[in-house]
């Protein structure tokens, strides 16, 4: 009795789970968004399936961005993937010689029949993640760029303006101190600001094979004479507290919030943050020129993550992912993102949109980020970078900056040593992937 | 005269060790296989193309600066927290040994770490040494120390062994509790009407007596330090600053599951198995019979 009655239920519930997984089809999407942004990921998805009854998209939240990747790989291995991966920008390379596992976002669109124009994209934020050909590998979704944020309130009681050139970060950063600042400027994701986006925004090269992008044989050449001219002037101002060291990542974020340093090189993306921490008037402004090296800025590059289709699913399923990213890219849902997480927006049409709805009139300065990545045509010094293990590369960096403002070396010693030990990581990563 | 019996052959035993041989099997045997497989490949993270290399891992890890630093950072850290945390527990049980009133409540506080998990750990001495928040840093402040270990690799390493050594204290006192429990109490008698003090006493009978548990303390904590603190390193530090609290086990994580170098990460993986197994051995062939009782 007890028997026959447990085969009936779990036939009834295989029946139930059966029948709405053929009516709805389920297309997985994991993300490493967490918090407050978790929750606009979930209405992104939840927004998406109430227009349509044909597709389910659920996000799951897998951790931390490494933690997101590490999974994604996992489950691939075991072939559980799910069908869309959120991966950071410095997994592309690794994400891109995954050949056989990757489905390429433009490709996926054409043979889904959906419609698909790259030029709808804000070039600087799509050519991080095209092939040399230019055809798109993942979808941009959260992407910002390192500015110059600055405290108003110091700056005026200080009497200077907010620089644009480094000859006038020097000026601002000592007039700070004079006025009685505990520290003129200081920086976050160092590698991100200092080294790979200081190249792109002058136009310098950071490795050979246009960055990475054209083959893995890349070898950094950011140890050249401007990138160490700059580093070496930013060390040699840390004795009058011009410049003040403060940790990896966003860990010099309060310096700035609390008042102790009056200018704050980092991601766009702490709009967020400044608006909830700084008790100033606080602003954002393009990043510096270091005029020795060139005129007029080239273009910054961003930083972020991208959605990636993975291999072995359904055609069906991959007919309703490329729905979901078109819905993605729609400019209401870009403009509603980008207002309200600070990411840049990923289509010029969503840029527009928000200019229309007036976000930037009310809001000075957040179409910083933008500004920086359109203002000209991406070179191929400009347009990213493409290496691999580019997690550890930047370990690497870190620990030989981090050497450099400790003074137990110079500019051009730690430059040398970084890109000696990261050439040792890309060539072990050549030799994986080939 | 013994008596031989023999029992007619069954199959019972076997079916009745047959599970341990299993559990064994698939959660030792197997991945310990697997890594050593993998500590022979270059292999991209999504497993597509895969090169048998033979030792290249291995030759590579021998020649890397960081590896080797990682080699002798691990080895202090460890030699560290065996010591805090057994000449803590030592000296606890000493005293624990001679209260007469509320021994059990005494006992029971001080075996109270031992429950909190590694990670709950590590969280507690983050909090407690947050270099804006924490009550410590305040309070070196008084004594002109600017505690931040997360820009100064020492203090780093300082707060990482305290809080390993302090999980550990609780496993060691119960430990050596129960060895000093086991001394016949004439032997401490006849020395105290000798007119020998509770330090002399600690010290020429007591001290000795315990050497057994000792021995077998050392190869546990080292054990313990060498692959049970991941927990407390990644709640605490996760490596940094600049590598400063990496040790071994933690840079097989974060090689291979960060970096995604999953041969190179295999290979340190190989390289601690044999490490754990060598201690093993020694502990068992060595220590056990060098002791004197």
């Amino acid at each position: 009795m007890t028997h026959s009655r447990a085969l009936f239920f779990g036939a009834a519930s295989m029946a139930l789970t059966a029948g709405t997984a053929f009516a709805q089809t389920e297309i997985s999407w994991w993300h490493a968004m967490g918090g407050t942004n978790g929750e606009r990921v979930d209405k992104i998805a939840a927004d998406f399936n109430a227009t349509q009854s044909d597709y389910v998209v659920v996000p799951t939240y897998k951790g931390n961005y490494t933690e997101t990747m590490t999974a994604a790989v996992a489950a691939f291995r075991a072939g559980e993937q799910p069908h869309i991966v959120q991966v950071f920008e410095v997994g592309t390379a690794t994400m891109m010689a995954a050949e056989g596992a990757i489905y390429p976002i433009e490709k996926l669109m054409a043979d889904a029949g959906e419609p698909f124009d790259g030029n709808d994209y804000l070039p600087a934020v799509v050519s991080y993640y095209q092939t040399p050909e230019g055809e798109l590998l993942s979808m941009p979704f959260n992407s910002s760029t390192p500015v110059l944020w600055y405290n108003a309130d110091a700056l005026a009681s200080a009497g200077v303006e907010v620089p644009t050139t480094w000859e006038e970060m020097k000026v601002a950063a000592q007039a700070l101190v004079d006025d009685g600042m505990a520290c003129g400027f200081s920086f976050g994701w160092q590698s991100w600001v200092m080294i790979e986006n200081f190249s792109a925004w002058h136009d310098l090269q950071i490795g050979t094979q246009e960055n990475g992008f054209t083959g893995f044989d890349t070898e950094l050449t950011f140890n050249n004479d401007a990138v160490a001219a700059r580093l070496q002037e930013i060390a040699d101002m840390q004795d009058g507290k011009l410049f003040v060291y403060g940790g990896r990542r966003g860990d010099s974020l309060p310096m700035f919030t609390n008042g102790e340093c009056g200018m704050w090189l980092n991601s766009s993306a702490y709009y967020g943050s400044m608006v909830s921490q700084a008790e100033f008037e606080f602003g954002q402004a393009q990043l510096p020129v270091d005029l020795s090296v060139a005129d007029a800025p080239q273009n910054s590059i961003i930083g972020g993550a991208t959605l990636w289709a993975l291999q072995g699913h359904e055609a069906d399923e991959y007919k309703g992912l490329a729905k979901f990213m078109t819905y993605l890219s729609s400019p209401e849902v870009q403009a509603w993102w980008h207002q309200e997480t600070g990411y840049v927006p990923i289509t010029t049409a969503a840029a527009d949109l928000s200019a229309e709805q007036g976000f930037y009139e009310s809001n000075p300065g957040t179409d910083t980020a933008i500004e920086q990545l359109s203002l000209n045509t991406p070179t191929a010094n400009s347009r990213g970078l493409r290496f691999g293990n580019f997690v550890q590369i930047r370990d690497v960096i870190n620990e030989e900056m981090e050497a450099l403002w400790a003074g137990n070396a110079t500019a051009q010693e730690a430059l040398d040593k970084a890109v000696e030990r990261g050439n040792e990581l890309l060539r072990r990563f050549e030799r994986s992937v080939n | 005269m013994l008596k031989r019996v023999h029992f007619p052959t069954s199959v019972l035993p076997y079916l009745l060790v047959a599970p341990q041989i299993i559990i064994t099997l698939i959660f030792f045997i197997w991945p310990a296989s697997q890594a050593i497989y993998q500590s022979f490949l270059i292999e991209d993270a999504f497993g597509l193309s895969t090169e048998f290399v033979w030792f290249e891992n291995f030759t590579h890890l021998a020649t890397d600066d960081l590896y080797l630093g990682t080699f002798g950072r691990t080895i202090f850290f460890s030699v560290c927290v065996a010591v805090l945390s057994m000449s803590a527990a030592i000296v606890l049980a000493g005293f624990a040994d001679r209260v007469v009133r509320g021994a059990t409540t005494y006992r029971t506080l001080l075996i109270w770490p031992y429950a909190v998990a590694p990670v709950l750990a590590g969280a507690l001495w983050v909090f407690m040494f947050n270099p804006t928040l924490g009550i410590f840093p305040y309070i070196l402040q008084f004594a002109g120390i600017d505690w931040n270990h997360y820009l100064n690799g020492s203090h780093a390493m300082m707060l990482v062994i305290f809080a390993a050594a302090w999980k550990q204290i609780a496993y060691n006192f119960l430990f050596y509790l129960a060895a000093m429990q086991s001394i016949p109490k004439s032997l401490i008698e006849a020395a105290a009407i000798d007119g020998a003090g509770p330090v002399r006493r600690f010290w020429d009978h007591i001290f000795p007596l315990v050497s057994p548990t000792t021995f077998f303390l050392l190869v546990v904590n080292a054990v313990y330090a060498f692959f049970d603190t991941f927990g407390i390193i990644h709640a605490v530090t996760q490596g940094g600053p600049a590598n400063a609290t990496t040790v071994l086990v933690y840079k097989v994580y974060n090689d291979g599951f960060v970096g995604l170098d999953l041969g190179g990460s295999a290979a340190q993986s190989v390289i601690l198995m044999a490490l754990v197994i060598a201690m093993t051995v020694v502990q068992f062939r060595y220590v056990e019979r060098k002791v004197e009782y």
